[in-house]
């Protein structure tokens, strides 16, 4: 044989394998095709996937004592595979459901993906409507029950502001890097505790691959990917603190924070009158939000950080500090207090006509005497004032991170001369030194100020971890004798007789404190019947126990009145709570669940 | 070289020409109904994109054939060792997809070089043995394997570019068979291949890696794990089936377009295919390429020289190594070895790259002639 027909032979052979393999082609082709070929077609028909989002349960939020301030709860939903809805009308579907059929027909036409994707009909489904709806899917193929994971919690009102709630992804939210790979019906922090740590308390969302028959039901797991649940985080809230507090202000509006002075923790956090996080968990209705909006109490205002209001009184403790600390007075030095004092064509008066008679510091903030504190301010001047003030933190922002800060004011000259162009006049001091006037505080200001004179005065950055690393803000920097002078001057404003806050006065513990008492209008009424909306806003801060600080707070109730009959008491019930055993604190929670 | 003459277009291979256009139209129909997005307004582009690199392969396969391929003997040395060269670079710097490295960033195009290496390969192959006189021996089969084959072959191993590596070695040892094997070497082999069948299969598994043993042992049995490679298969299969005999019609497939089939555009879409136009449909479809393979298996039989006779033999070969690989892949008769279907698989770097090949057999049938100039 040549070797050209060696090659044509091989060539055929390649020929003949080749058309060998074509047949096994066409012969499986055939196999598949014609003779399973209707098998085949069920099964495709029937070949359902479903993606199932298996969401992570959050962490939980403890208070500093281990007290779990809220719980998981699961969020039912309705929702239909368009593709696979093929059973029942849409107006019995929309009766089932209680939702009328135009919006169910708008919902399922407005979708954009594939119509394997779920979509959502109806939200926030109790349990009984849960089983009522169950026991008629069959009728209704496609339709299915969804579940989200929301949050019960679990003392309501008294955690609305610090807590905050969850709710659906903002469209915004849904844009921003930050919630990525959150699947878009979860739910997410819209506020407070639950906005700040949203991230860490997420966790990430499971996954569950299933095959279902044409009825929706599952027929095998394909893929499980489990959720990983959110770290738990523990607050520096003492939830009995908070809660005695909340519960004194019966509704009034006004504000409570109290923090740890050696460390700057926040152990309360109150803005009254507050709301219930519950009902946002559970998906707010147009018209609960419009009524909790509309309230003239305004509930959604958060009041700690975001109202400003002159310190009154309480501001006499940067006073005395600032006398004592220039030398201006000194603890023997004597004011003659007549009821008020005149100077050139205005009178300034003290709250008590027949006023003080010969005064010293101790006793003049121990009964709040207003003319001793003119004369100290007129000795010091308003930038002195100034300078003390901001030391102490006031007049800027104390960084509590729940929510957008005002920073208040404490004024001065350079102040005045940049926005009234106008220069300071010496009457302005006068009426500044009893933190009237233009010097305004937020009450979360003034528990950093009553803080940092109970530690010595340091100033801390209010945190809301338990143990987090203190954040030493300003050394106020001033003798420690001084500050023991004050303090014990505001151990005597409670204890001693003639004091403002003797209704604070505590068989508990020590408690030191000073009353302030805001004026709303310019010309003070003597009258009480005055109506509510023009009487003045009462303060008080205070410490204890006086000899080794555990807790300082400001307690503001707005037209409260007079400091000592309506703030004082706030802060005693709320300072007698937080010295509860531990134990006791935990078994009322316990109750309370 | 580039003077056209009368001749040139009276002997042009039309039958090749149109097959592979014919079939690539038909890929990119197919394409298009594979990653339609039911419901959405917005469409997935790739469909134009392998329109447009079915343009670029008409362009690669004009210029391919318009030169006496005997200048490709000509420059395959230096071709081929750049071809090796930029597999090296792929290992090295490559870009990772579907966990291997295949591809080489040149400024905003991609490339996968071992496309384009197969040709090479065989051009190579084919200049090395239309130098070789008469039957190859077992010394010339031993030096040959190690001069142009185990290199190539070890770094496609080493990306691990799996399907590649093996579509080579069933190319060198069937253009050796069809140069022609001297007995002994051809029964020397067979033995060989027997007795270490075991012990190389046990080597080649310890060296798998996780996804390729996955596919051999779903291949046995596609039950074992219906979530992973064997939901491949199942899938596949089921498209196939469900097409019955005239298929559910163009567009309205759904095992593609509703995701239940992976790959859907590129590796499984013959599965596609079939479901829409059934038995009839796709026996069309394995006509045109039956088609395609005859008509190079022809050229083979008919190129004026050894050169332009190991080289049709070399792409036919590789055309059908292709397309028995991934039909019996989509059909559930071979394991899943991640190959596309030629000239139907979306991808720009094999569309291009099968057209070129498709270019080079044209040009091998057209000077057919000796006497041509």
């Amino acid at each position: 044989m040549s070797s050209e027909n060696k090659s044509s032979n091989r060539i055929l052979i390649m020929g003949y394998l080749l058309i060998a393999g074509f047949a096994i082609i066409l012969i499986r082709l055939w196999q598949l095709q014609v003779l399973q070929g209707s098998a085949f077609r069920k099964i495709s028909e029937s070949n359902r996937l479903r993606v199932i989002g298996v969401p992570a349960p959050r962490g939980i939020i403890f208070d500093r004592n281990g007290i779990p301030l809220v719980k998981n709860v699961p969020y039912f939903c309705a929702s239909v595979i368009p593709a696979e809805f093929t059973g029942g009308t849409l107006s019995s579907l929309g009766r089932l459901l209680n939702v009328p059929e135009e919006e169910l027909e708008s919902k399922m036409r407005k979708t954009q993906q594939s119509p394997f994707t779920p979509v959502r009909l109806r939200e926030g489904l109790s349990l009984k409507e849960v089983s009522y709806i169950e026991a008629r899917r069959s009728d209704f193929p496609g339709l299915m029950i969804e579940i989200e994971v929301s949050r019960g919690y679990l003392y309501g009102e008294t955690s609305g502001h610090l807590v905050g709630y969850l709710g659906k992804m903002t469209p915004r939210q849904s844009q921003d890097p930050e919630f990525k790979g959150v699947p878009p019906n979860a739910f997410v922090g819209q506020w407070g505790v639950e906005r700040l740590f949203d991230k860490t308390l997420r966790g990430t969302a499971g996954q569950r691959v299933i095959e279902v028959d044409a009825l929706g039901r599952e027929i095998r797991l394909l893929l499980e990917k489990p959720p990983v649940k959110g770290e738990d985080i523990s607050l520096s809230i003492d939830i009995a603190l908070q809660a005695a507090a909340e519960k004194a202000f019966q509704g009034r509006p006004g504000a409570l924070v109290a923090l740890k002075p050696d460390t700057g923790e926040i152990l309360g956090y109150v803005s009254s009158p507050s709301f219930d996080p519950n009902k946002f968990a559970k998906g707010i209705g147009a018209d609960e939000w419009e009524a909790l909006s509309q309230d003239k109490n305004l509930p959604m205002l958060n009041r700690a950080i975001q109202s400003q209001y002159p310190p009154g009184s309480t501001f006499k403790i940067i006073m005395a500090i600032a006398g004592l600390e220039e030398g201006v007075i000194s603890d023997s030095s004597k004011v003659d207090c007549r009821g008020g004092i005149s100077f050139g064509k205005w009178h300034f008066g003290c709250w008590r006509k027949t006023g003080h008679h010969v005064i010293s510091l101790h006793r003049a903030l121990v009964e709040s005497c207003d003319v001793y504190f003119y004369d100290v301010g007129r000795q010091l001047g308003i930038d002195r004032i100034y300078s003390y003030a901001t030391k102490f933190g006031l007049g800027s922002k104390t960084g509590i991170p729940l929510g957008v800060e005002k920073k208040g004011l404490i004024p001065s000259t350079k102040w005045k001369m940049e926005t009234k162009k106008t220069p300071w006049f010496l009457g302005e001091t006068f009426v500044n030194s009893i933190g009237q006037g233009y010097v305004s505080t937020t009450p979360a200001q003034m528990a950093v100020m009553m803080s940092s004179v109970a530690n010595g005065g340091k100033v801390y950055k209010p945190s809301i971890l338990k143990g987090a690393k203190p954040e030493l803000l300003i050394d106020a920097g001033v003798k420690p004798e001084t500050i023991e002078k004050v303090k014990d001057a505001l151990k005597g404003v409670v204890n001693e007789p003639g004091g403002t806050a003797g209704v604070a006065k505590s068989a508990v513990t020590t408690i030191g404190g000073k009353t302030g008492t805001a004026q709303v209008v310019g010309i003070r009424k003597e009258s009480k019947f005055l109506s509510e909306k023009f009487r003045d806003h009462a303060w008080f801060v205070a410490f204890a126990p006086v000899e080794e600080p555990q807790v300082a707070m400001s307690v503001l109730v707005e037209h409260g009145g007079h400091g000592g009959t309506a703030a004082a008491p706030i802060a005693k019930k709320a300072i007698e709570a937080y010295m509860l055993p531990v134990e006791k604190k935990r078994e009322q929670a316990y109750v309370q669940d | 070289m580039f003077k056209i003459d009368r001749r040139l277009i009276q002997n042009f291979d039309w039958v090749t020409f149109a097959t592979v256009i014919v079939i690539s139209l038909i890929g990119i129909m197919t394409v298009f109904s594979a990653t339609r997005q039911p419901g959405q307004a917005a469409q997935s582009p790739l469909f134009i994109k392998q329109a447009m690199w079915l343009l670029v392969g008409l362009v690669g396969l004009i210029a391919f054939m318009s030169f006496d391929y005997i200048w490709l003997s000509r420059i395959s040395i230096p071709v081929y060792i750049t071809g090796l060269v930029f597999l090296l670079i792929v290992l090295i710097a490559g870009k990772t997809g579907m966990g291997a490295q295949r591809w080489i960033s040149l400024g905003p195009i991609a490339f996968q070089p071992s496309e384009f290496f197969k040709l090479i390969f065989i051009i190579m192959l084919s200049q090395y043995l239309s130098l070789l006189r008469g039957g190859i021996g077992m010394l010339q089969l031993l030096r040959t394997f190690f001069i142009i084959a185990f290199i190539p072959f070890i770094l496609l191993v080493k990306q691990p570019d799996l399907g590649t590596a093996i579509v080579v070695f069933i190319i060198f040892f069937s253009m050796l068979l069809a140069k022609g094997l001297q007995r002994k070497a051809l029964v020397l082999i067979v033995i060989l291949g027997l007795v270490s069948l075991p012990f190389l299969g046990n080597i080649m598994w310890t060296g798998l890696k996780d996804y390729q043993k996955n596919r051999l042992i779903a291949f046995v049995d596609p039950e074992a794990d219906p979530s992973g490679i064997g939901y491949h298969i199942n899938q596949s299969k089921i498209a196939v089936g469900s097409g019955e005999v005239l298929g559910k019609g163009f567009l309205k497939g759904t095992q593609g377009p509703f995701r239940f089939l992976p790959e859907r555009h590129t590796d499984f879409i013959f599965a596609v295919f079939a479901e829409e136009w059934g038995f009839a449909g796709s026996v069309v479809l394995l006509m045109l390429y039956l088609l395609l393979i005859m008509r190079g298996l022809d050229t083979v039989r008919k190129a004026k020289d050894e050169f332009g006779m190991m080289l049709a033999a070399g792409i036919t070969i590789m055309f059908s190594v292709y397309f028995f690989v991934n039909i019996g892949m989509t059909l559930g008769i071979m394991p899943v070895v991640g190959i596309p279907l030629p000239f139907m698989s979306y991808g720009g770097t094999a569309l291009l790259s099968n057209f070129i090949s498709a270019g080079v057999l044209i040009n091998v049938r057209t000077r057919r002639f000796t006497l041509f100039y």
